[in-house]
């Protein structure tokens, strides 16, 4: 991915990327779990999506070299896999913070203030490399509205005097306002329990099931763990 | 507010909270599973007979007969795929998200039922890469049932096999549509694909596809328990059955609902969900999802089912019903609408591509004070152009809730206009 778009040419004397051969240095750990996720599919190119997350963890971004590796252990060209990364929106092709707050904008949470407090956020993140904070499409849970992503965990409804603490929660690694979870909600329709149930338990800090989410460590010292 | 009047049966929902409910000890001690071993202890003819008399339609947006569609499948012995779409991105739906997290073996059931009914033999949930709760326990319960024999060879002993993976989307709305899931299941970018052929006959590795929602799946077992004659009799003649649907937007209690199909559309967004705060009416809403045609207060006793809401000018769509009050200005309602879709629009075909941004462009004409009354034909014109003019449904999936702004609120739209040109430092028209 060239940083300048549109604006810087590209090169065209530099020779087409070709699958990287076998020799490419790749975390062991990253490539079992990438051979693992071509083994479920017919044709090897469907584990690209989940390939590249797996990469995305070790790396922090969908990086060149990042990109180089997935490649080299499905077999397919860089190329091929930067036009898939550009595609999805949570595969990061720029550096991002290893920290990924999706605030919700749109027209349900939009309704309920969202804009003011993702203006909230940025300003609240604005001198904070680690936390990156940016607008999401509607994340589905407009129930709890305006919401947003913490790391993979949804929680809501939020107002600007939330932010402190959330970030807080961030930083030490503790889940993120349990209490504002919504795994522990309750369904909303009056008729569907028919006895009194408790609320479910909130989501610890280091749920590692988070496809996309960014790693905790350095990435330079990630070369091999994988969350569980 | 008492509302047990209002009480639909629960087939979905019946006892959702319940603790543990995502595990298959839980699930199996409600009878979880009991559908599954009826349905294998028939032919699959049986089985999709069943579906057939059901009259259950699509729950993720077209509304299209769900046995028809199995029907569609090509006979005899090949590769047959059955996707389940997961990927839940219309804008104020958020139901398939409830059953995947509190409820996940309703769903691997249902599609175990399907597969059987279809022949498929391998079969994919597309969930979108933001559920990381629900793909956590969508794979969870899927190795229970796995080691349960549930899913894998030989399914108890009926000679059906099936393969089912969880295959983790990672944020595209247009992944949402049936063509574009499958080139991105197939690990491409989400373009959608010219149709036809239709995925019945080509659909993912060219092999014949059944795809079908989250909701539409996990309906099965319950329809395969009462017997799809019964399952007829729940809501109304060409709606049949339970709906879920999402309310959300400027009510009071905003959520999930299972609501029999055709009961007036007041009694949900006011009865269920509580309507908007005191002091303030509902301006407009959208009936099913942000991508259906805005409904006004006028249509609120209009009763809640798919050809109704068609004959009304719009659609039940995902059943995601977003509620805006009078307070808020539809040109904002129709600026986060029109930017959602160009952000979305994956900008293969130009009149979706091209349409979304000039739609966009023109709306902040409006609000800068920089727009005529004429730009509101133009606005409108553009939109027509879109419709049915694409691959797919995205570009219409603006055009129609914009036109629909348009026509309706035309007076606020000119008044708006009028105002902020009044504001601008150099009103359009004026001679600088």
């Amino acid at each position: 991915m060239s940083p300048g778009g549109w604006d810087v040419a590209a090169d065209l004397d530099r020779p087409p990327a070709t699958v990287p051969g076998p020799d490419t240095k790749v975390p062991a750990d990253l490539r079992a779990e990438i051979e693992a996720h071509m083994a479920n599919y017919p044709d090897r190119r469907s584990a690209a999506l989940p390939a590249l997350a797996a990469a995305q963890r070790v790396h922090g971004w969908c990086s060149p070299e990042a990109i180089r590796q997935v490649a080299s252990v499905m077999r397919l060209t860089p190329a091929y896999l930067e036009s898939v990364a550009s595609f999805y929106d949570m595969l990061e092709t720029e550096p991002v913070g290893r920290h990924s707050v999706y605030v919700c904008t749109n027209i349900s949470c939009s309704l309920r203030g969202a804009d003011d407090l993702l203006a909230d956020f940025e300003r609240a993140v604005a001198a904070d490399p680690d936390v990156n904070v940016r607008a999401f499409e509607c994340l589905g849970a407009c129930d709890i509205a305006p919401m947003a992503s913490v790391d993979g965990v949804y929680v809501g409804p939020l107002s600007s005097q939330d932010i402190p603490q959330l970030l807080e929660d961030v930083h030490a690694g503790r889940a993120v306002l349990p209490e504002r979870q919504l795994a522990r909600r309750l369904v909303a329709d009056p008729h569907a329990n028919s006895r009194e149930f408790p609320e479910h338990p909130a989501q610890g800090a280091a749920h590692g099931g988070a496809n996309l989410e960014l790693p905790t460590e350095d990435p330079a010292a990630a070369t091999g763990e994988e969350p569980s | 507010m008492a509302a047990a009047d209002t009480a639909a049966p629960m087939l979905l929902f019946t006892d959702i909270d319940e603790p543990g409910l995502a595990t298959r000890e839980v699930y199996e001690r409600r009878g979880g599973y009991e559908s599954l071993r009826k349905a294998l202890a028939t032919s699959p003819e049986e089985v999709l007979a069943q579906l057939e008399a059901s009259g259950l339609r699509g729950r993720g947006g077209a509304g299209f007969a769900m046995g028809k569609k199995v029907s569609f499948l090509p006979k005899g012995a090949m590769d047959k795929y059955l996707v389940c779409n997961a990927d839940e991105s219309e804008p104020g739906t958020f139901k398939d998200r409830e059953l995947m997290q509190k409820t996940p073996h309703t769903l691997i059931e249902g599609i175990v039922i399907a597969s059987y009914a279809a022949g498929a033999t391998r079969s994919f949930i597309y969930i979108r890469g933001e559920y990381v709760l629900q793909a956590d326990a969508l794979d969870a319960a899927l190795a229970e049932a796995r080691e349960a024999g549930y899913v894998g060879e030989d399914i108890l002993g009926s000679g059906h096999s099936l393969s089912l993976v969880v295959h983790r989307g990672a944020g595209a709305y247009i992944c949402g549509e049936e063509t574009g899931l499958l080139d991105s299941l197939e690990g491409k970018r989400g373009n959608p694909r010219l149709k036809p052929p239709f995925p019945a006959n080509q659909g993912l590795y060219q092999g014949p596809t059944l795809i079908n929602n989250v909701e539409t799946l996990a309906t099965v077992p319950a329809i395969v328990r009462i017997g799809g004659e019964e399952y007829a009799k729940l809501g109304v003649e060409t709606s049949t059955g339970t709906k879920l649907v999402s309310v959300s937007g400027h009510v009071e209690r905003p959520g999930n609902y299972e609501i029999e199909l055709g009961i007036p559309s007041r009694e949900i967004i006011y009865g269920l969900a509580g309507g908007p705060p005191e002091g303030r009416g509902v301006k407009c809403w959208f009936p099913g999802g942000s991508s259906s045609p805005v409904l006004t207060a006028e249509d609120l006793d209009l009763p809640y089912d798919f050809d109704t809401l068609a004959k009304a000018g719009s659609m039940l769509g995902s059943g995601a019903i977003i509620v805006v009050d009078d307070a808020t200005p539809i040109l904002d309602v129709a600026m986060k609408t029109a930017k959602f879709y160009r952000h979305e629009s994956c900008g293969k075909c130009t009149p979706c591509r091209e349409g979304t941004n000039w739609t966009v462009k023109m709306l902040e004409r409006i609000d800068a004070g920089e727009a005529t009354p004429m730009d509101l034909e133009i606005m409108a014109s553009v939109q027509e152009h879109i419709i049915g003019n694409c691959l797919c449904v995205l570009g219409d999936a603006m055009a129609m809730p914009i036109g629909s702004m348009i026509a309706k609120f035309r007076p606020e739209l000119e008044s708006h206009i009028e105002n902020r040109r009044l504001q601008a430092p150099t009103p359009a028209g004026a001679v600088a």
